[in-house]
């Protein structure tokens, strides 16, 4: 119940943000204008859907959610900076810190609030794809799996900037913090195919470790249409695992 | 001012530490609060108070020690233990984008006050802090004192048995911190409070009880009337046209005489001795012109001087010249 009042206070805190609106409006902007060129791009080249392995769904799906999975990792760590950083710095973590609520119950609170904030971003993402549907067929399953997969890896972004943001009293510096782990988390698939000459002609995969790591890989089967629940547990192991951190964080604080 | 004193206690802290590194913030601190007191926490800047309170709340955990609120450890049973307590940190916890009202029924939803009793809690919390007016007004666009008035409001608003208040009038200009006093003791008559400051006037026209700590220390714990009683002891001012050698002065009950700056004579009589009416005999005997005879109390501001300088005397003279 106390996760809930707090979520629905975090919600409401996001939405009188003039930072909020930006946000929906720049990402609207910048996806709007994806989904107008890949669909340009296909009035102009017929030839691409002559594949019949390939639908309008992959191509319009595929380069609006890779996109948009990019933009996100730039947005999140905007929207989680201030989560922690700005109550401490405002003392406004104290009002938690006495009331009958415990710390996982402010730190679900707080993760559940953005993450009602992210689903309507999605919601509105969304809308764009769904427009033809009218006027062409679309793959409805790939298209909500494309969206299961951003949702669940702009959690993990989320859950990661709120920790951050936790140990930080300035929240420029947790976004810019957020901004680079997210980067690295990111850039680290690319050693995924690294590997490294072994005795007796064999090769060593060193690179299949940073594959796991990697939040791409897991994004990328989701693409395809490919429920995972190796993906999926994943994301969620990811978000666990940094929630755990800022409540034992808050707590150690108060040590 | 005095409270009906019952034998319940609300607040028990228990040789209370609170270290950083090497730096002991609070050292074996003991505080007992019963039902109805006021109690003020007084100490110069840096002296504990805030660490002091901040443990009491439940923010900070004591490096050792117990502290019970209620009969209920805030160790062992937190959510229990802080349902009893309303706190006020040094900084309003306000939420500058939110309206007075949405911020209010946040925080009763927070200490779980029940959703039909949510409306009834913030009007009753409106308006014992005067903030009838304002419910609608975003928090950031109201004055120092309206936000002052809003932490406070947030600290009552589930009516808890124990409200702790830090530093509740700093940053205030006098007519609001007037407005606060005013309201702080209203509010002792039904809850119990404790608050802090560096200011002892403040402590002065709200509290019953006063413990003045320094150095994470307490060093005086008594109700106000027996500070009041510590600050009987009078000395005697003596100004004279003509005046004498200070040795002339020093007849039976005199323990010290001090000549000031300002050419008046400063007298310590010894204990339950009045030498006035002497003083004032020798004075026309001599012919040295008597035209001042005031007798002087202690003020408590210098008993607090006193009691919290011990082991640093040099602030002593520069904090007694400044006044």
């Amino acid at each position: 119940m106390n996760t809930l009042h707090i979520a629905q206070h975090e919600l409401r805190r996001i939405f009188v943000s003039p930072l909020a609106w930006a946000i929906l409006a720049v990402i609207q902007l910048m996806l709007g204008v994806v989904f107008l060129l890949t669909i340009v791009d296909l009035l102009a080249n017929p030839m691409m859907l002559m594949d019949e392995t390939v639908g309008v769904t992959e191509i319009i799906g595929g380069s609006l959610f890779g996109f948009g999975s990019l933009l996100f990792l730039l947005v999140v760590p905007l929207l989680t900076m201030r989560m922690f950083s700005e109550e401490r710095r405002t003392g406004s973590l104290d009002l938690y810190l006495s009331a009958p609520i415990s710390l996982t119950e402010l730190v679900l609170g707080k993760f559940l609030g953005l993450f009602g904030f992210l689903v309507v971003l999605l919601a509105l993402v969304s809308i764009m794809p769904l427009a033809m549907l009218p006027a062409t067929p679309l793959d409805l399953g790939r298209l909500l799996s494309g969206l299961l997969g951003l949702l669940l890896m702009m959690a993990a972004f989320g859950a990661a900037g709120i920790f951050i943001s936790s140990l930080t009293e300035q929240p420029v510096i947790a976004a810019v913090v957020s901004l680079v782990v997210l980067l690295l988390l990111w850039l680290v698939g690319w050693f995924s195919e690294w590997t490294i000459p072994w005795f007796g002609g064999e090769t060593l995969a060193v690179g299949a470790p940073f594959a796991y790591l990697s939040m791409t890989n897991h994004f990328d089967s989701f693409l395809l249409g490919l429920f995972d629940t190796a993906d999926v547990i994943y994301y969620l192991l990811f978000c666990a695992v940094f929630l755990t951190l800022t409540i034992q964080r808050l707590d150690m604080e108060r040590h | 001012m005095t409270q009906p004193k019952t034998e319940q206690v609300l607040i028990k802290a228990d040789s209370l530490n609170k270290r950083y590194g090497s730096h002991h913030a609070v050292a074996d601190l003991n505080l007992e609060l019963r039902k109805g007191e006021i109690l003020g926490l007084l100490g110069p800047n840096g002296a504990g108070k805030s660490t002091t309170l901040r443990m009491l709340s439940g923010c900070l955990a004591p490096t050792s020690g117990q502290i019970e609120i209620n009969g209920v450890n805030i160790g062992s049973d937190a959510k229990a233990a802080k349902d009893a307590i309303g706190y006020l940190p040094e900084r309003p916890p306000v939420y500058a984008e939110l309206s007075v009202d949405e911020y209010l029924l946040f925080c009763a939803k927070l200490h779980g006050v029940e959703k039909h009793e949510r409306h009834s809690a913030l009007l009753s919390a409106k308006r014992d802090c005067g903030l009838d007016k304002v419910g609608h007004r975003i928090i950031g666009n109201l004055s120092k004192g309206y936000q002052q008035r809003v932490g406070i409001a947030q600290a009552i608003i589930h009516r808890p048995e124990v409200i702790i208040l830090d530093e509740p009038t700093v940053g205030l200009d006098p007519i609001q911190i007037r407005e606060i006093r005013k309201l702080i003791t209203e509010l002792g008559e039904h809850h119990t409070v404790i608050l802090s400051s560096h200011i002892l006037s403040e402590i002065q026209a709200t509290c019953s009880r006063v413990v003045i700590i320094n150095n994470g220390r307490i060093v005086f714990s008594e109700g106000l009337e027996a500070l009041a009683a510590t600050a009987m002891a009078e000395r005697i001012l003596i100004a004279l046209r003509h005046p004498p050698e200070a040795d002339k002065l020093k007849i039976e009950g005199v323990a010290t005489v001090t000549l000031m700056a300002d050419g008046r004579f400063r007298i310590e009589p010894e204990a339950g001795a009045d030498p006035r009416e002497a003083l004032a005999e020798l004075a026309v005997k001599q012919g040295w012109g008597l035209v001042e005879l005031a007798s002087e109390r202690k003020t408590l501001e210098e008993i607090f001087v006193e009691l919290t300088t011990s082991d640093n005397n040099s602030n002593i003279t520069i904090s007694k010249e400044a006044a």
